[in-house]
């Protein structure tokens, strides 16, 4: 079978990077319940968030080991599967790359001391003070890398002359137009998926009932309080990324929302499908919403899809992507909240079976949202690889062999997933947290628990 | 000083960084296998661990600096080299990949299987050799550009004599510099048997390094003449590299300051390596790729420039905390802490 080097160009890049960003989300937001949770504990001397630090550092170390190499990959496979890209954009846009490994080098070398010195200060918040560098590491990985993926979006801090990019100015590239709602709404996404997948693992103890309650309570509420607050900075963050889109991307915002003709007092278009004729069918209609979700007024005009060429034109069925992760982020929304207004009246009781159950899905949803919403960004910005400059097509490998290397880090991914998945069950099934308290701290046990 | 040089003059010391700490960290993977299969892990494996354990992934992002470096000082490297080096450098990562989940994943197994030591073991040699491509097909002659393509021409790379004694080379080297580097710390941690053994093994790859290092540089002259001459008229360069390399392994035969010992063959492979750089320039890629027309804009030079000089400052001080706290900590090294 004969495979086009295009099309598995972008199927190599959309795995490793589909698979990436699992581990480069906990990444990012795993340092930060490390760090509340090891300073909650040295605060009221509650060993239970001291154990609740450990034990997520613990896994941390697997699931980032996963992020570093997959990282690697992508870092090389950017050159390697579209080396035409690498060689134009690398000339504006090297700037953030290079001191994203610098960023991430600080995060490392701090990640390796923390994890290793946990009994090694006498003073308890020189310890929790090593949390610190992780987490701001992590952090300034991930605006880093996303002003680089802004950049392919609103490519900026150039001029174009023959064909070649001409008084480069790096600082302005980075802070193209969509580098500051695109970093809000990765950053807080990472936490709120974060703040989802951790509850998901306090709901689940909690569930099977296997001891250590208020322990894993403890852990839940600190956990749904986070999601709670960072699910509602990501929707505005999103509803920033939205305004920023009619304006300077519009089509991608009108592949979204289906959105064909520009008109004022624009529908916005929830759900539904396309029947054979491209018209959309079953679909929910709020009159007006899309004009207040593009520019904060009902009657303002919106561009539709019909004002860009046809062969410029983002693929449709990013619609479906987009609703999906808006969906899911009001699911966490939700949940988080009415969860909170249960804890807060005391009579009510927040951990009932449904409520337990609905949170543990949570984690994964937050998780799928994040893969909807890594792929409208990417879709969304078809046929372009650098948006009016390059085109996916024109910066892909010419390598034949790539289709060989697909499935080659296929088997990667699969092997890595796999032996991610064993070692943390292995990691945390022979050492529950019921046994690791009784063991480390009988005495406090005794007093705490029910 | 020109802006390209600057910034290939930090990319190759970035480069000398990477090839010391990843052959320290590719030699103890062979040598732990090595040491079980002939049952003599009990002797050292403690120390290889404790060792490499804190440090694996400060030792990846050397690689990462230097080809997000290149990169970006010389975006045309990612059109030239991304194109041809598609295998060889997917298979380094899925090498690397299986190596730095080993580290992951080995550390809370209970048991350390079979397998996975021979993986360890086995893709410290076979990393260096794919990343070693990319220096081989810089010398000219293994690519070809026709209509817009750029392609590896794989047979030529595999009857290379050039391309097989750059591997054995790597392979050599790299269990000299881990050996010599392990003698040191299992003498910093007074591990009498485990010095002896390693000990034996720095002095035994220090001769085959200086066969495959003179055997390189008669494969070099067949192939890239014009580098060759340069390295020639840099012959005082690599004096300086073989006495220290006398000095080491002096030091290693009457079994006395191993710590200067180290320094020494860091000293002999720092001026072989920039001898070896200095006399390829200004080529990155022969013919293809000149330093001086390959360089990137000078905004972008400049704001590299800075990033990596703020950088150093935040990660210098970062990285003498790391070694103060496990490599140069003698309790540590010893187990106690």
């Amino acid at each position: 079978m004969e495979f086009d080097t295009v099309l598995m160009s972008r199927l190599i890049t959309a795995m490793t990077l589909g698979f990436h960003i699992i581990f480069a989300t906990l990444g990012v937001g795993v340092p930060l319940f490390i760090s509340i949770a090891e300073f909650i504990g040295i605060k009221k001397k509650d060993k239970h968030y001291t154990l609740l630090a450990q034990r997520w550092a613990r896994g941390f170390v697997i699931t980032v080991a996963i992020g570093v190499v997959t990282g690697t990959a992508i870092g090389l496979q950017l050159s390697l599967v579209w080396p035409q890209f690498m060689q134009l954009a690398g000339n504006v846009i090297a700037l953030p790359l290079f001191m994203e490994v610098f960023a991430f080098f600080f995060e490392a070398i701090f990640l390796g001391i923390y994890l290793y010195t946990w009994d090694r200060f006498k003073n308890p918040y020189t310890h929790w003070l090593l949390s610190i560098p992780v987490l701001i590491g992590a952090g300034i990985s991930a605006i880093f890398i996303t002003t680089v993926n802004s950049f392919m979006n609103t490519p900026d801090g150039f001029l174009l002359q023959n064909g070649e990019f001409t008084d480069v100015n790096p600082i302005a590239a980075m802070l193209n137009p969509s580098t500051p709602t695109r970093v809000a709404h990765v950053l807080g996404g990472s936490y709120v998926t974060v703040a989802a997948i951790l509850a998901t693992i306090a709901a689940f103890a909690l569930l099977r009932k296997k001891g250590a309650a208020t322990y894993h309570k403890k852990a839940l509420k600190l956990t749904v309080i986070s999601m709670f607050i960072f699910s509602i900075l990501t929707a505005l963050a999103g509803d920033l990324s939205a305004k920023f889109l009619a304006e300077h991307q519009p089509e991608k915002l009108a592949a979204a929302e289906w959105h064909f003709e520009t008109e004022e007092n624009a529908d916005l278009v929830l759900f539904g499908w396309l029947n054979e004729d491209n018209e959309v069918v079953g679909e929910i209609r709020l009159p007006g919403f899309l004009s207040f979700l593009a520019h904060g007024n009902f009657s303002s005009p919106v561009i539709g899809l019909e004002e860009f060429p046809e062969d410029e034109q983002p693929p449709l069925w990013i619609h479906y992507m987009f609703d999906l992760m808006v969906s899911i982020g009001f699911f966490l929304l939700a949940i988080s909240f009415i969860y909170l207004v249960f804890t807060f009246v005391k009579k009510w009781n927040a951990n009932n079976k449904l409520f337990l159950w609905l949170i543990a899905l949570s984690g994964p949803l937050a998780m799928l949202a994040v893969e909807f919403g890594w792929i409208y960004a990417e879709e969304g910005r078809q046929p372009w690889i650098l948006r009016g400059y390059m085109t996916v097509e024109e910066a892909a490998t010419s390598s034949p062999y790539i289709t060989h290397m697909f499935f080659l880090f296929l088997l990667l991914y699969i092997v890595l997933g796999t032996l991610c998945v064993v070692t943390l069950r292995k990691l945390f099934k022979n050492n529950p947290a019921e046994v690791e308290l009784e063991k480390r701290y009988p005495a406090f046990e005794k007093g705490e628990s029910e | 000083m020109s802006y390209e040089v600057i910034g290939i003059s930090v990319l190759w010391l970035f480069l000398y960084g990477y090839l010391i700490v990843a052959s320290i960290d590719f030699g103890a993977g062979f040598y732990a296998y090595y040491a079980k299969v002939t049952k003599r892990d009990h002797i050292i494996n403690q120390i290889i661990s404790r060792y490499l354990s804190p440090v694996w992934e400060v030792t990846n992002v050397f690689l990462v600096f230097f080809f997000v470096g290149i990169v970006g000082f010389f975006p045309k490297s990612a059109y030239y080299f991304g194109s041809a080096l598609l295998v060889p450098a997917s298979f380094a990562i899925i090498l690397l990949a299986i190596r730095g989940s080993f580290y992951a994943f080995e550390n809370y197994g209970s048991k350390q299987s079979n397998i996975y030591m021979f993986l360890y073991g086995a893709t410290g040699l076979f990393i260096p050799a794919s990343l070693s491509v990319a220096l081989t097909i810089s010398e000219g002659g293994f690519i070809t550009e026709e209509n817009g393509v750029v392609s590896l021409k794989y047979a030529e790379l595999f009857t290379s004599p050039l391309a097989w004694s750059i591997v054995a080379l790597a392979i050599t080297a790299l269990l000299f510099i881990s050996a010599s580097f392990l003698t040191y710390y299992a003498s910093r941690a007074n591990d009498e048997k485990a010095l002896n053994l390693v000990r034996k093994w720095a002095i035994f790859w220090a001769t085959p390094t200086i066969i495959m290092a003179l055997t390189t540089m008669i494969a070099l002259s067949q192939r890239n003449e014009r580098h060759f001459n340069n390295m020639l008229d840099l012959w005082w360069v690599f004096g300086i590299s073989i006495a220290c390399f006398l000095v080491a392994l002096a030091l290693l035969y009457v079994g006395k300051h191993y710590g200067v010992a180290f320094i020494a063959i860091m000293l002999q492979f720092l001026f072989a390596f920039f001898g070896y750089g200095i006399a390829k320039f200004p080529y990155l890629l022969d013919p293809y790729i000149h330093i001086e027309d390959s360089v990137t804009s000078e905004p972008m030079a400049i704001a590299l420039i800075i990033a990596f000089i703020g950088g150093l400052l935040l990660l210098i001080p970062s990285l003498i905390l790391l070694m103060r706290l496990f490599l140069f900590n003698a309790d540590y090294a010893k187990g106690k802490k």
